[in-house]
Protein backbone atom coordinates (compact mmCIF):
# COMPACT_ATOMS: atom_id res chain seq x y z
CA UNK A 1 0.00 0.00 0.00
CA UNK A 2 3.12 2.20 0.96
CA UNK A 3 4.25 1.28 -2.47
CA UNK A 4 1.00 2.57 -4.14
CA UNK A 5 0.45 5.69 -2.12
CA UNK A 6 4.40 6.61 -2.83
CA UNK A 7 3.85 5.78 -6.58
CA UNK A 8 0.47 7.76 -6.86
CA UNK A 9 3.03 10.79 -5.50
CA UNK A 10 5.37 10.51 -8.17
CA UNK A 11 2.57 10.43 -10.49
CA UNK A 12 1.19 13.95 -9.21
CA UNK A 13 4.53 15.24 -8.97
CA UNK A 14 5.04 14.72 -12.55
CA UNK A 15 1.56 16.45 -13.68
CA UNK A 16 0.85 18.97 -10.90
CA UNK A 17 1.41 22.66 -12.21
CA UNK A 18 4.80 24.28 -11.26
CA UNK A 19 3.08 27.21 -8.85
CA UNK A 20 3.18 30.72 -10.71
CA UNK A 21 5.50 32.66 -9.32
CA UNK A 22 6.61 36.05 -11.06
CA UNK A 23 5.47 36.38 -14.26
CA UNK A 24 9.24 36.91 -15.79
CA UNK A 25 11.22 34.47 -14.20
CA UNK A 26 14.71 33.57 -16.41
CA UNK A 27 15.47 30.04 -15.20
CA UNK A 28 12.85 26.70 -14.98
CA UNK A 29 13.46 24.14 -12.69
CA UNK A 30 10.90 21.40 -13.47
CA UNK A 31 13.64 19.01 -14.38
CA UNK A 32 14.75 17.81 -11.21
CA UNK A 33 12.74 15.06 -11.00
CA UNK A 34 14.89 11.76 -12.26
CA UNK A 35 13.80 8.84 -14.51
CA UNK A 36 10.72 9.95 -14.90
CA UNK A 37 9.48 8.01 -18.45
CA UNK A 38 6.82 8.79 -20.09
CA UNK A 39 4.84 5.65 -21.87
CA UNK A 40 4.01 6.18 -25.52
CA UNK A 41 0.93 3.92 -25.15
CA UNK A 42 -0.24 4.00 -21.49
CA UNK A 43 0.00 8.07 -21.89
CA UNK A 44 1.44 8.62 -18.52
CA UNK A 45 4.42 9.32 -16.55
CA UNK A 46 6.17 6.87 -14.29
CA UNK A 47 9.77 6.72 -12.73
CA UNK A 48 11.77 3.89 -14.68
CA UNK A 49 13.29 2.95 -11.91
CA UNK A 50 9.83 2.10 -10.08
CA UNK A 51 9.25 -0.30 -13.37
CA UNK A 52 12.54 -1.75 -13.09
CA UNK A 53 11.88 -2.28 -9.63
CA UNK A 54 9.01 -3.87 -9.62
CA UNK A 55 9.90 -6.16 -12.49
CA UNK A 56 12.60 -7.44 -10.34
CA UNK A 57 10.93 -8.00 -7.30
CA UNK A 58 8.22 -9.81 -8.90
CA UNK A 59 10.70 -11.61 -11.48
CA UNK A 60 13.09 -12.87 -7.97
CA UNK A 61 9.16 -14.00 -6.77
CA UNK A 62 8.74 -15.72 -9.76
CA UNK A 63 12.61 -17.51 -9.31
CA UNK A 64 12.26 -18.33 -6.49
CA UNK A 65 8.69 -20.10 -6.05
CA UNK A 66 8.65 -20.94 -9.58
CA UNK A 67 5.93 -18.80 -10.03
CA UNK A 68 4.85 -16.74 -13.32
CA UNK A 69 4.41 -13.58 -11.23
CA UNK A 70 1.90 -12.23 -14.11
CA UNK A 71 -1.51 -12.32 -11.25
CA UNK A 72 1.19 -9.89 -8.79
CA UNK A 73 2.62 -7.94 -11.48
CA UNK A 74 -0.62 -6.53 -13.27
CA UNK A 75 -2.00 -5.53 -10.34
CA UNK A 76 0.95 -3.75 -9.07
CA UNK A 77 0.50 -2.36 -12.60
CA UNK A 78 -3.25 -0.58 -11.61
CA UNK A 79 -1.63 0.44 -8.02
CA UNK A 80 0.52 3.01 -9.86
CA UNK A 81 -2.00 4.14 -11.96
CA UNK A 82 -1.54 1.98 -15.38
CA UNK A 83 -4.81 1.73 -16.92
CA UNK A 84 -6.62 -1.93 -16.60
CA UNK A 85 -6.37 -2.21 -20.35
CA UNK A 86 -2.53 -1.74 -20.87
CA UNK A 87 -1.62 -3.54 -17.70
CA UNK A 88 -3.64 -6.70 -18.69
CA UNK A 89 -2.06 -6.65 -22.50
CA UNK A 90 1.38 -5.61 -21.72
CA UNK A 91 1.93 -8.44 -19.28
CA UNK A 92 0.86 -10.96 -21.53
CA UNK A 93 3.73 -9.47 -23.26
CA UNK A 94 6.25 -9.53 -20.56
CA UNK A 95 5.10 -13.52 -19.73
CA UNK A 96 6.61 -13.80 -23.09
CA UNK A 97 10.11 -12.92 -21.78
CA UNK A 98 9.82 -14.47 -18.53
CA UNK A 99 9.23 -17.73 -19.84
CA UNK A 100 10.82 -18.31 -23.22
CA UNK A 101 13.89 -18.97 -20.67
CA UNK A 102 12.30 -21.63 -18.81
CA UNK A 103 10.79 -23.10 -21.67
CA UNK A 104 14.03 -23.66 -23.63
CA UNK A 105 15.53 -25.17 -20.67
CA UNK A 106 12.80 -27.66 -20.54
CA UNK A 107 12.88 -28.25 -23.98
CA UNK A 108 16.81 -29.02 -24.13
CA UNK A 109 16.31 -31.03 -20.89
CA UNK A 110 13.81 -33.34 -23.37
CA UNK A 111 11.03 -32.81 -20.43
CA UNK A 112 8.47 -31.30 -22.66
CA UNK A 113 5.82 -33.75 -24.19
CA UNK A 114 5.20 -31.64 -27.39
CA UNK A 115 2.14 -33.51 -28.04
CA UNK A 116 0.37 -32.60 -25.34
CA UNK A 117 1.58 -29.38 -25.06
CA UNK A 118 0.20 -29.20 -29.19
CA UNK A 119 -3.12 -29.86 -27.68
CA UNK A 120 -3.40 -27.27 -24.72
CA UNK A 121 -1.88 -24.46 -27.10
CA UNK A 122 -4.32 -25.41 -29.68
CA UNK A 123 -7.05 -24.98 -27.00
CA UNK A 124 -5.64 -22.20 -25.64
CA UNK A 125 -5.22 -20.23 -28.92
CA UNK A 126 -9.06 -20.09 -29.63
CA UNK A 127 -9.56 -19.46 -25.79
CA UNK A 128 -7.24 -16.61 -26.22
CA UNK A 129 -8.77 -15.19 -29.31
CA UNK A 130 -12.14 -15.20 -27.39
CA UNK A 131 -10.72 -13.34 -24.55
CA UNK A 132 -9.17 -11.03 -26.56
CA UNK A 133 -12.78 -10.11 -28.23
CA UNK A 134 -14.95 -10.28 -24.65
CA UNK A 135 -12.10 -7.89 -23.40
CA UNK A 136 -12.54 -5.03 -26.05
CA UNK A 137 -16.55 -5.84 -25.76
CA UNK A 138 -16.21 -4.88 -22.21
CA UNK A 139 -13.78 -2.56 -22.92
CA UNK A 140 -16.38 -0.79 -24.89
CA UNK A 141 -19.04 -0.33 -22.64
CA UNK A 142 -16.44 0.87 -19.93
CA UNK A 143 -16.57 -1.91 -17.17
CA UNK A 144 -13.01 -3.60 -18.32
CA UNK A 145 -11.79 -2.03 -14.67
CA UNK A 146 -14.22 -3.24 -13.07
CA UNK A 147 -14.24 -7.00 -14.85
CA UNK A 148 -10.30 -7.70 -14.37
CA UNK A 149 -10.26 -6.25 -10.99
CA UNK A 150 -13.19 -8.43 -10.04
CA UNK A 151 -11.42 -11.65 -11.77
CA UNK A 152 -7.96 -10.55 -9.42
CA UNK A 153 -9.79 -10.54 -6.70
CA UNK A 154 -11.40 -13.48 -6.88
CA UNK A 155 -8.12 -15.68 -8.53
CA UNK A 156 -5.95 -13.62 -5.96
CA UNK A 157 -8.26 -14.77 -2.62
CA UNK A 158 -8.41 -18.58 -4.25
CA UNK A 159 -4.70 -18.79 -4.88
CA UNK A 160 -3.59 -16.82 -2.08
CA UNK A 161 -5.70 -19.02 0.79
CA UNK A 162 -4.67 -22.41 -0.80
CA UNK A 163 -1.35 -21.21 -0.70
CA UNK A 164 -1.59 -20.20 2.81
CA UNK A 165 -3.00 -23.36 3.41
CA UNK A 166 -1.03 -25.57 1.51
CA UNK A 167 2.60 -24.29 2.66
CA UNK A 168 1.23 -23.93 6.44
CA UNK A 169 0.47 -27.81 6.08
CA UNK A 170 3.86 -28.34 4.73
CA UNK A 171 5.28 -26.75 7.42
CA UNK A 172 3.88 -28.58 10.06
CA UNK A 173 4.28 -31.87 8.26
CA UNK A 174 8.23 -31.09 7.83
CA UNK A 175 8.21 -30.78 11.70
CA UNK A 176 6.38 -34.25 12.46
CA UNK A 177 8.26 -35.79 9.71
CA UNK A 178 5.49 -38.48 8.65
CA UNK A 179 5.72 -39.83 5.09
CA UNK A 180 2.80 -39.10 3.18
CA UNK A 181 2.15 -40.68 -0.28
CA UNK A 182 -0.58 -39.68 -3.12
CA UNK A 183 -1.82 -42.54 -6.20
CA UNK A 184 0.09 -41.04 -8.48
CA UNK A 185 -3.13 -41.17 -11.21
CA UNK A 186 -6.31 -42.07 -10.19
CA UNK A 187 -9.03 -43.20 -12.90
CA UNK A 188 -11.58 -40.90 -12.71
CA UNK A 189 -14.76 -39.41 -15.07
CA UNK A 190 -11.88 -37.93 -17.36
CA UNK A 191 -11.18 -41.64 -18.45
CA UNK A 192 -14.79 -42.47 -19.64
CA UNK A 193 -14.83 -39.12 -22.28
CA UNK A 194 -14.90 -40.21 -26.06
CA UNK A 195 -11.67 -38.77 -28.94
CA UNK A 196 -9.02 -40.66 -27.11
CA UNK A 197 -5.65 -39.89 -27.80
CA UNK A 198 -2.17 -41.48 -27.18
CA UNK A 199 0.33 -38.96 -25.67
CA UNK A 200 3.58 -40.56 -25.31
CA UNK A 201 5.70 -38.88 -23.43
CA UNK A 202 3.35 -38.43 -20.17
CA UNK A 203 2.51 -42.27 -21.21
CA UNK A 204 -0.89 -41.46 -21.27
CA UNK A 205 -4.40 -42.66 -23.62
CA UNK A 206 -6.62 -40.33 -22.95
CA UNK A 207 -9.51 -38.20 -24.36
CA UNK A 208 -8.89 -34.90 -25.98
CA UNK A 209 -11.64 -33.29 -24.69
CA UNK A 210 -10.30 -32.24 -20.87
CA UNK A 211 -6.67 -31.04 -22.83
CA UNK A 212 -8.23 -28.99 -24.74
CA UNK A 213 -10.25 -27.46 -22.24
CA UNK A 214 -7.98 -27.25 -19.70
CA UNK A 215 -5.99 -24.97 -22.60
CA UNK A 216 -8.88 -22.92 -23.50
CA UNK A 217 -9.71 -21.63 -19.88
CA UNK A 218 -5.80 -20.99 -19.40
CA UNK A 219 -5.91 -18.75 -22.60
CA UNK A 220 -9.05 -17.10 -21.69
CA UNK A 221 -6.84 -16.21 -18.54
CA UNK A 222 -4.75 -14.76 -20.41
CA UNK A 223 -6.05 -12.59 -22.66
CA UNK A 224 -8.59 -11.13 -19.69
CA UNK A 225 -6.13 -11.19 -16.64
CA UNK A 226 -2.75 -11.29 -18.20
CA UNK A 227 -1.64 -14.09 -16.45
CA UNK A 228 0.34 -17.09 -18.33
CA UNK A 229 -1.90 -19.30 -16.50
CA UNK A 230 0.74 -22.05 -15.10
CA UNK A 231 -1.12 -21.72 -11.28
CA UNK A 232 -3.71 -23.15 -12.88
CA UNK A 233 -2.81 -25.38 -15.70
CA UNK A 234 -0.11 -27.46 -13.43
CA UNK A 235 -2.37 -28.45 -10.84
CA UNK A 236 -4.77 -29.54 -13.20
CA UNK A 237 -2.47 -31.52 -15.22
CA UNK A 238 -1.42 -33.28 -12.66
CA UNK A 239 -4.61 -34.06 -10.73
CA UNK A 240 -7.14 -33.71 -13.56
CA UNK A 241 -5.10 -35.15 -16.42
CA UNK A 242 -2.30 -37.21 -14.33
CA UNK A 243 0.81 -36.60 -16.23
CA UNK A 244 3.73 -37.36 -14.84
CA UNK A 245 5.45 -34.37 -12.64
CA UNK A 246 8.79 -34.32 -14.51
CA UNK A 247 7.08 -33.11 -17.60
CA UNK A 248 4.09 -30.91 -16.18
CA UNK A 249 5.95 -27.75 -15.75
CA UNK A 250 8.10 -28.01 -18.73
CA UNK A 251 5.22 -28.64 -21.18
CA UNK A 252 2.83 -25.70 -19.41
CA UNK A 253 5.95 -23.20 -20.36
CA UNK A 254 5.88 -24.23 -24.08
CA UNK A 255 1.93 -23.33 -24.13
CA UNK A 256 2.37 -20.33 -22.10
CA UNK A 257 5.27 -18.92 -24.33
CA UNK A 258 3.00 -19.44 -27.41
CA UNK A 259 -0.72 -18.58 -26.24
CA UNK A 260 1.05 -15.32 -23.97
CA UNK A 261 2.48 -14.50 -27.54
CA UNK A 262 -0.42 -14.86 -29.24
CA UNK A 263 -2.60 -12.81 -26.73
CA UNK A 264 -0.20 -9.99 -27.15
CA UNK A 265 -0.50 -9.83 -31.14
CA UNK A 266 -4.03 -10.39 -30.06
CA UNK A 267 -4.51 -7.12 -28.02
CA UNK A 268 -2.30 -5.57 -30.03
CA UNK A 269 -3.88 -6.10 -32.97
CA UNK A 270 -7.88 -5.48 -31.88
CA UNK A 271 -7.36 -3.26 -28.20
CA UNK A 272 -3.82 -1.30 -28.90
CA UNK A 273 -2.95 -1.99 -25.33
CA UNK A 274 0.28 -3.08 -25.91
CA UNK A 275 3.02 -0.65 -24.52
CA UNK A 276 6.06 -1.51 -25.63
CA UNK A 277 8.59 0.50 -23.41
CA UNK A 278 6.63 -0.42 -20.36
CA UNK A 279 7.04 -3.96 -21.17
CA UNK A 280 10.48 -3.40 -22.16
CA UNK A 281 11.45 -2.04 -18.24
CA UNK A 282 9.45 -4.80 -17.20
CA UNK A 283 11.72 -7.22 -19.01
CA UNK A 284 15.02 -6.14 -18.08
CA UNK A 285 13.53 -6.08 -14.23
CA UNK A 286 11.87 -9.27 -14.75
CA UNK A 287 14.24 -11.45 -16.31
CA UNK A 288 17.38 -10.01 -13.99
CA UNK A 289 15.23 -10.64 -10.94
CA UNK A 290 14.71 -13.71 -11.90
CA UNK A 291 17.79 -15.16 -12.51
CA UNK A 292 18.56 -14.21 -8.90
CA UNK A 293 15.13 -15.35 -7.37
CA UNK A 294 16.19 -18.99 -9.26
CA UNK A 295 19.63 -19.02 -7.96
CA UNK A 296 18.97 -18.07 -4.08
CA UNK A 297 15.50 -19.50 -4.13
CA UNK A 298 17.49 -23.50 -3.23
CA UNK A 299 19.11 -21.82 -0.40
CA UNK A 300 16.54 -20.36 1.48
CA UNK A 301 13.85 -21.68 3.62
CA UNK A 302 11.17 -22.69 0.86
CA UNK A 303 7.95 -23.03 3.23
CA UNK A 304 8.25 -20.17 5.47
CA UNK A 305 8.83 -18.08 2.01
CA UNK A 306 5.75 -19.90 0.41
CA UNK A 307 3.89 -18.68 3.59
CA UNK A 308 4.97 -14.84 2.95
CA UNK A 309 4.00 -15.37 -0.85
CA UNK A 310 1.05 -16.31 0.20
CA UNK A 311 0.40 -13.49 2.78
CA UNK A 312 1.60 -11.08 -0.15
CA UNK A 313 -0.96 -12.28 -2.48
CA UNK A 314 -3.93 -12.14 0.09
CA UNK A 315 -2.57 -8.27 0.64
CA UNK A 316 -2.57 -7.40 -2.81
CA UNK A 317 -6.15 -9.17 -2.96
CA UNK A 318 -7.44 -7.29 -0.04
CA UNK A 319 -6.41 -4.32 -1.54
CA UNK A 320 -7.90 -4.59 -4.54
CA UNK A 321 -11.07 -6.06 -2.48
CA UNK A 322 -11.33 -2.49 -0.84
CA UNK A 323 -10.97 -0.68 -3.51
CA UNK A 324 -14.13 -1.98 -5.06
CA UNK A 325 -16.34 -1.90 -2.20
CA UNK A 326 -15.37 1.32 -0.18
CA UNK A 327 -16.98 4.76 -1.53
CA UNK A 328 -14.06 6.06 -3.99
CA UNK A 329 -12.95 9.78 -3.46
CA UNK A 330 -14.15 10.56 -6.85
CA UNK A 331 -17.25 8.90 -8.20
CA UNK A 332 -17.12 10.18 -11.72
CA UNK A 333 -13.75 9.06 -14.51
CA UNK A 334 -12.71 10.25 -17.57
CA UNK A 335 -11.98 8.21 -20.73
CA UNK A 336 -10.38 10.11 -24.34
CA UNK A 337 -12.55 9.27 -27.07
CA UNK B 1 20.45 32.46 -22.94
CA UNK B 2 16.24 32.64 -22.99
CA UNK B 3 16.13 35.59 -21.52
CA UNK B 4 18.53 37.29 -23.79
CA UNK B 5 16.19 36.02 -26.96
CA UNK B 6 12.79 36.77 -24.99
CA UNK B 7 14.57 40.13 -24.48
CA UNK B 8 14.96 40.50 -28.56
CA UNK B 9 11.87 39.20 -29.32
CA UNK B 10 10.07 41.85 -26.88
CA UNK B 11 12.18 44.62 -28.88
CA UNK B 12 11.41 42.84 -32.22
CA UNK B 13 7.47 42.79 -31.31
CA UNK B 14 8.40 46.91 -30.23
CA UNK B 15 9.08 47.97 -33.71
CA UNK B 16 6.61 46.03 -35.00
CA UNK B 17 3.85 47.97 -32.37
CA UNK B 18 5.74 50.92 -33.04
CA UNK B 19 5.72 50.44 -37.46
CA UNK B 20 2.33 48.83 -37.93
CA UNK B 21 -0.52 51.01 -38.66
CA UNK B 22 -3.47 49.56 -36.48
CA UNK B 23 -6.84 50.03 -37.94
CA UNK B 24 -8.04 50.35 -34.68
CA UNK B 25 -7.44 52.45 -31.77
CA UNK B 26 -5.55 49.84 -29.87
CA UNK B 27 -4.35 46.81 -30.70
CA UNK B 28 -2.60 43.75 -29.46
CA UNK B 29 0.31 41.63 -30.75
CA UNK B 30 2.10 38.73 -29.63
CA UNK B 31 4.83 35.77 -29.03
CA UNK B 32 5.57 32.96 -27.72
CA UNK B 33 8.90 31.58 -26.44
CA UNK B 34 8.31 28.35 -28.22
CA UNK B 35 6.29 27.58 -31.30
CA UNK B 36 6.71 23.69 -30.23
CA UNK B 37 6.28 21.11 -27.46
CA UNK B 38 8.80 17.79 -28.29
CA UNK B 39 6.84 15.04 -26.23
CA UNK B 40 9.93 12.47 -25.79
CA UNK B 41 10.63 9.57 -23.51
CA UNK B 42 11.88 11.81 -20.36
CA UNK B 43 9.38 14.37 -20.83
CA UNK B 44 8.03 16.25 -17.73
CA UNK B 45 6.35 18.83 -18.36
CA UNK B 46 7.58 22.42 -20.29
CA UNK B 47 7.12 25.82 -19.74
CA UNK B 48 5.45 28.79 -22.66
CA UNK B 49 5.71 32.31 -21.58
CA UNK B 50 3.14 34.23 -24.16
CA UNK B 51 3.85 37.80 -23.86
CA UNK B 52 2.89 40.69 -26.42
CA UNK B 53 2.51 44.56 -26.79
CA UNK B 54 0.11 46.96 -27.52
CA UNK B 55 0.42 49.25 -30.55
CA UNK B 56 -2.00 52.04 -30.28
CA UNK B 57 -1.99 55.62 -32.69
CA UNK B 58 -2.92 57.73 -29.87
CA UNK B 59 -2.16 57.93 -26.49
CA UNK B 60 -4.59 55.53 -24.40
CA UNK B 61 -7.95 56.27 -23.64
CA UNK B 62 -7.96 57.81 -19.95
CA UNK B 63 -11.46 57.23 -18.66
CA UNK B 64 -10.70 53.57 -18.37
CA UNK B 65 -8.21 50.72 -17.27
CA UNK B 66 -6.28 48.46 -19.98
CA UNK B 67 -6.66 44.53 -18.78
CA UNK B 68 -5.14 41.66 -20.25
CA UNK B 69 -6.36 37.98 -20.45
CA UNK B 70 -4.34 35.66 -22.26
CA UNK B 71 -5.46 31.67 -22.47
CA UNK B 72 -3.64 28.85 -23.23
CA UNK B 73 -5.74 25.91 -24.54
CA UNK B 74 -5.03 22.17 -25.57
CA UNK B 75 -7.34 20.69 -28.87
CA UNK B 76 -11.00 20.12 -28.57
CA UNK B 77 -11.82 16.50 -28.13
CA UNK B 78 -14.58 14.37 -27.13
CA UNK B 79 -15.05 12.91 -23.56
CA UNK B 80 -17.00 10.18 -21.96
CA UNK B 81 -17.69 11.10 -18.30
CA UNK B 82 -18.61 7.79 -16.22
CA UNK B 83 -20.21 7.86 -12.44
CA UNK B 84 -19.85 4.75 -10.49
CA UNK B 85 -22.70 4.13 -8.60
CA UNK B 86 -23.47 1.36 -5.81
CA UNK B 87 -24.35 -2.26 -7.23
CA UNK B 88 -24.30 -5.43 -5.16
CA UNK B 89 -21.87 -3.65 -2.94
CA UNK B 90 -19.57 -2.93 -5.59
CA UNK B 91 -19.04 0.17 -7.25
CA UNK B 92 -19.33 0.05 -10.85
CA UNK B 93 -19.67 2.33 -13.45
CA UNK B 94 -23.45 3.39 -14.20
CA UNK B 95 -24.15 6.78 -15.87
CA UNK B 96 -22.08 7.94 -19.47
CA UNK B 97 -22.26 11.67 -20.55
CA UNK B 98 -20.48 12.52 -23.81
CA UNK B 99 -19.34 15.74 -23.52
CA UNK B 100 -19.10 16.65 -27.30
CA UNK B 101 -15.91 18.94 -27.33
CA UNK B 102 -13.30 19.75 -24.24
CA UNK B 103 -10.03 21.47 -24.01
CA UNK B 104 -7.28 18.71 -23.52
CA UNK B 105 -5.80 21.71 -21.32
CA UNK B 106 -6.32 24.80 -20.61
CA UNK B 107 -5.01 27.56 -18.32
CA UNK B 108 -5.60 31.32 -17.98
CA UNK B 109 -3.54 34.25 -16.93
CA UNK B 110 -4.87 38.13 -16.67
CA UNK B 111 -3.97 40.86 -14.59
CA UNK B 112 -7.05 40.33 -11.87
CA UNK B 113 -9.44 38.12 -11.10
CA UNK B 114 -11.70 37.06 -14.35
CA UNK B 115 -15.13 38.45 -13.33
CA UNK B 116 -13.53 41.83 -12.19
CA UNK B 117 -12.44 42.68 -15.70
CA UNK B 118 -14.49 40.79 -18.36
CA UNK B 119 -18.43 40.53 -18.78
CA UNK B 120 -20.17 37.47 -18.77
CA UNK B 121 -21.75 37.91 -22.49
CA UNK B 122 -18.18 38.60 -23.14
CA UNK B 123 -17.17 35.51 -22.10
CA UNK B 124 -19.84 33.10 -23.78
CA UNK B 125 -18.83 35.38 -27.00
CA UNK B 126 -15.09 34.99 -27.46
CA UNK B 127 -15.21 31.45 -25.08
CA UNK B 128 -12.31 32.89 -22.81
CA UNK B 129 -13.16 30.19 -19.66
CA UNK B 130 -12.86 26.62 -19.51
CA UNK B 131 -16.79 26.22 -18.97
CA UNK B 132 -17.31 27.99 -22.12
CA UNK B 133 -15.13 25.96 -24.02
CA UNK B 134 -17.00 22.98 -22.95
CA UNK B 135 -19.34 21.39 -25.19
CA UNK B 136 -22.21 19.28 -23.97
CA UNK B 137 -25.01 18.69 -26.30
CA UNK B 138 -27.10 16.51 -24.09
CA UNK B 139 -27.21 13.83 -21.95
CA UNK B 140 -29.23 10.77 -22.08
CA UNK B 141 -32.87 11.09 -20.98
CA UNK B 142 -32.71 9.12 -17.78
CA UNK B 143 -29.81 11.39 -16.51
CA UNK B 144 -31.10 14.37 -14.58
CA UNK B 145 -27.74 15.89 -13.51
CA UNK B 146 -26.15 16.58 -16.29
CA UNK B 147 -24.23 19.63 -15.11
CA UNK B 148 -22.61 17.77 -12.59
CA UNK B 149 -20.57 15.62 -15.35
CA UNK B 150 -19.27 18.53 -16.73
CA UNK B 151 -18.04 20.36 -13.62
CA UNK B 152 -16.55 16.12 -12.67
CA UNK B 153 -14.88 16.71 -15.75
CA UNK B 154 -13.24 19.86 -14.80
CA UNK B 155 -12.42 19.26 -11.66
CA UNK B 156 -10.68 15.67 -12.35
CA UNK B 157 -8.62 17.46 -15.01
CA UNK B 158 -8.14 20.25 -12.78
CA UNK B 159 -6.47 17.59 -10.16
CA UNK B 160 -4.80 16.07 -12.90
CA UNK B 161 -3.23 19.55 -13.70
CA UNK B 162 -4.30 20.05 -16.95
CA UNK B 163 -6.97 22.98 -16.20
CA UNK B 164 -6.48 25.53 -14.04
CA UNK B 165 -9.29 28.38 -13.40
CA UNK B 166 -7.17 30.32 -10.74
CA UNK B 167 -5.44 33.01 -13.31
CA UNK B 168 -1.63 33.04 -13.23
CA UNK B 169 -0.67 36.55 -12.62
CA UNK B 170 0.16 39.01 -15.66
CA UNK B 171 2.12 42.53 -15.32
CA UNK B 172 2.16 45.29 -17.40
CA UNK B 173 4.61 47.84 -17.78
CA UNK B 174 3.41 50.86 -18.72
CA UNK B 175 0.57 50.02 -20.47
CA UNK B 176 2.24 48.15 -23.24
CA UNK B 177 4.35 45.06 -22.60
CA UNK B 178 2.98 42.49 -21.14
CA UNK B 179 3.91 38.54 -20.39
CA UNK B 180 3.17 34.77 -18.49
CA UNK B 181 4.86 31.59 -17.80
CA UNK B 182 2.38 29.24 -18.39
CA UNK B 183 3.84 25.89 -16.68
CA UNK B 184 2.44 22.56 -19.05
CA UNK B 185 2.28 19.18 -17.17
CA UNK B 186 3.75 15.76 -18.44
CA UNK B 187 0.79 14.17 -19.60
CA UNK B 188 -0.42 16.36 -22.26
CA UNK B 189 -2.16 15.14 -25.56
CA UNK B 190 -0.53 15.69 -29.14
CA UNK B 191 -1.77 18.69 -30.99
CA UNK B 192 -2.28 22.09 -31.87
CA UNK B 193 -2.44 24.42 -28.51
CA UNK B 194 -3.76 27.96 -28.94
CA UNK B 195 -2.24 30.77 -27.30
CA UNK B 196 -4.99 33.80 -27.62
CA UNK B 197 -4.65 37.26 -25.73
CA UNK B 198 -7.69 39.63 -25.13
CA UNK B 199 -6.95 43.08 -24.71
CA UNK B 200 -10.06 44.44 -22.72
CA UNK B 201 -11.09 48.14 -21.81
CA UNK B 202 -14.60 48.52 -20.05
CA UNK B 203 -14.99 44.70 -19.85
CA UNK B 204 -15.10 44.37 -23.46
CA UNK B 205 -12.91 42.59 -25.62
CA UNK B 206 -11.26 45.54 -28.06
CA UNK B 207 -8.50 43.68 -29.43
CA UNK B 208 -7.59 39.85 -29.74
CA UNK B 209 -4.44 37.59 -31.10
CA UNK B 210 -3.59 34.45 -31.13
CA UNK B 211 -0.05 32.24 -31.76
CA UNK B 212 -0.22 28.83 -31.68
CA UNK B 213 1.73 26.00 -30.54
CA UNK B 214 2.46 22.52 -31.69
CA UNK B 215 2.74 19.43 -29.35
CA UNK B 216 4.27 16.15 -30.65
CA UNK B 217 5.20 13.00 -29.69
CA UNK B 218 9.16 12.79 -30.94
CA UNK B 219 11.42 10.01 -31.18
CA UNK B 220 11.06 6.64 -30.40
CA UNK B 221 7.71 8.04 -28.15
CA UNK B 222 6.29 8.77 -31.50
CA UNK B 223 7.60 5.60 -33.33
CA UNK B 224 6.14 3.11 -30.67
CA UNK B 225 2.88 4.98 -30.66
CA UNK B 226 1.92 5.25 -34.28
CA UNK B 227 3.48 1.80 -35.12
CA UNK B 228 1.07 0.49 -32.55
CA UNK B 229 -1.76 2.88 -34.06
CA UNK B 230 -0.71 2.15 -37.82
CA UNK B 231 0.37 -1.34 -38.13
CA UNK B 232 -1.09 -3.15 -34.99
CA UNK B 233 0.20 -6.39 -36.22
CA UNK B 234 3.96 -6.38 -36.99
CA UNK B 235 3.76 -3.66 -33.70
CA UNK B 236 2.44 -7.11 -32.13
CA UNK B 237 4.90 -9.59 -33.74
CA UNK B 238 7.76 -6.76 -32.81
CA UNK B 239 6.85 -7.28 -28.96
CA UNK B 240 6.86 -10.89 -28.89
CA UNK B 241 9.74 -10.84 -30.76
CA UNK B 242 11.69 -8.34 -28.35
CA UNK B 243 10.72 -10.34 -25.00
CA UNK B 244 11.81 -13.70 -27.00
CA UNK B 245 14.85 -12.02 -27.30
CA UNK B 246 15.40 -10.53 -24.08
CA UNK B 247 14.46 -13.30 -22.06
CA UNK B 248 16.66 -15.35 -23.91
CA UNK B 249 19.13 -12.85 -23.90
CA UNK B 250 19.28 -13.01 -19.89
CA UNK B 251 19.01 -16.68 -19.58
CA UNK B 252 22.56 -17.00 -22.30
CA UNK B 253 24.70 -13.98 -20.30
CA UNK B 254 23.52 -15.64 -16.68
CA UNK B 255 24.57 -18.85 -17.91
CA UNK B 256 27.77 -17.49 -18.60
CA UNK B 257 28.22 -15.72 -15.64
CA UNK B 258 27.33 -18.94 -13.88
Amino acid sequence: MSLASSAAKTLNKSSALAEPSSPFPLVSCRRSIAMQIYLPIAEVSVNALLLLGLGGIVGLLSGMFGVGGGFLMTPLLFLIGIPAAVAVATEANQIVAASISGALAHYRRKTVDLQMGAYLLAGGIVGAAAGVQIFAVVKEIGQIDLMVRLCYVLFLGVIGSLMFIESVRAILRTRKNTGFRRKLHEHNWIHGLPIKVKFRTSGLYISAIPVLTIGACVGVLAAIMGVGGGFIMVPAMIYILGMPTKVVVGTSLFQIVFVTAFTTVMHATTNQTVDLALAFLLFVGGVIGAQIGTRIGGKLPAEQLRVLLAIIVMAVCAKLALDLVLQPSELFSLERL
Amino acid sequence: MRAVRSLGAVLLLLAIAGTACAEDQESVVSMLSQNRISITANFDGSEVFVFGAVKRESPPPEDSEMEVIITLTGPLEPVLVRRKKKVLGVWVNVDTVEVDAAPSFYAVAANKPLDQIVSNVEDIFKDISVNQLIRSVGAPSHIHDSPEFTKALIRIREMQGLYSNDPIPITVSDDTLFGAHFAMPANLVEGEYLARIFLIRNKTVVSEHSNMIEVRKVGLERWIYSEAHNHPFTYGLLCVLVAALTGWAASAIFRRVG
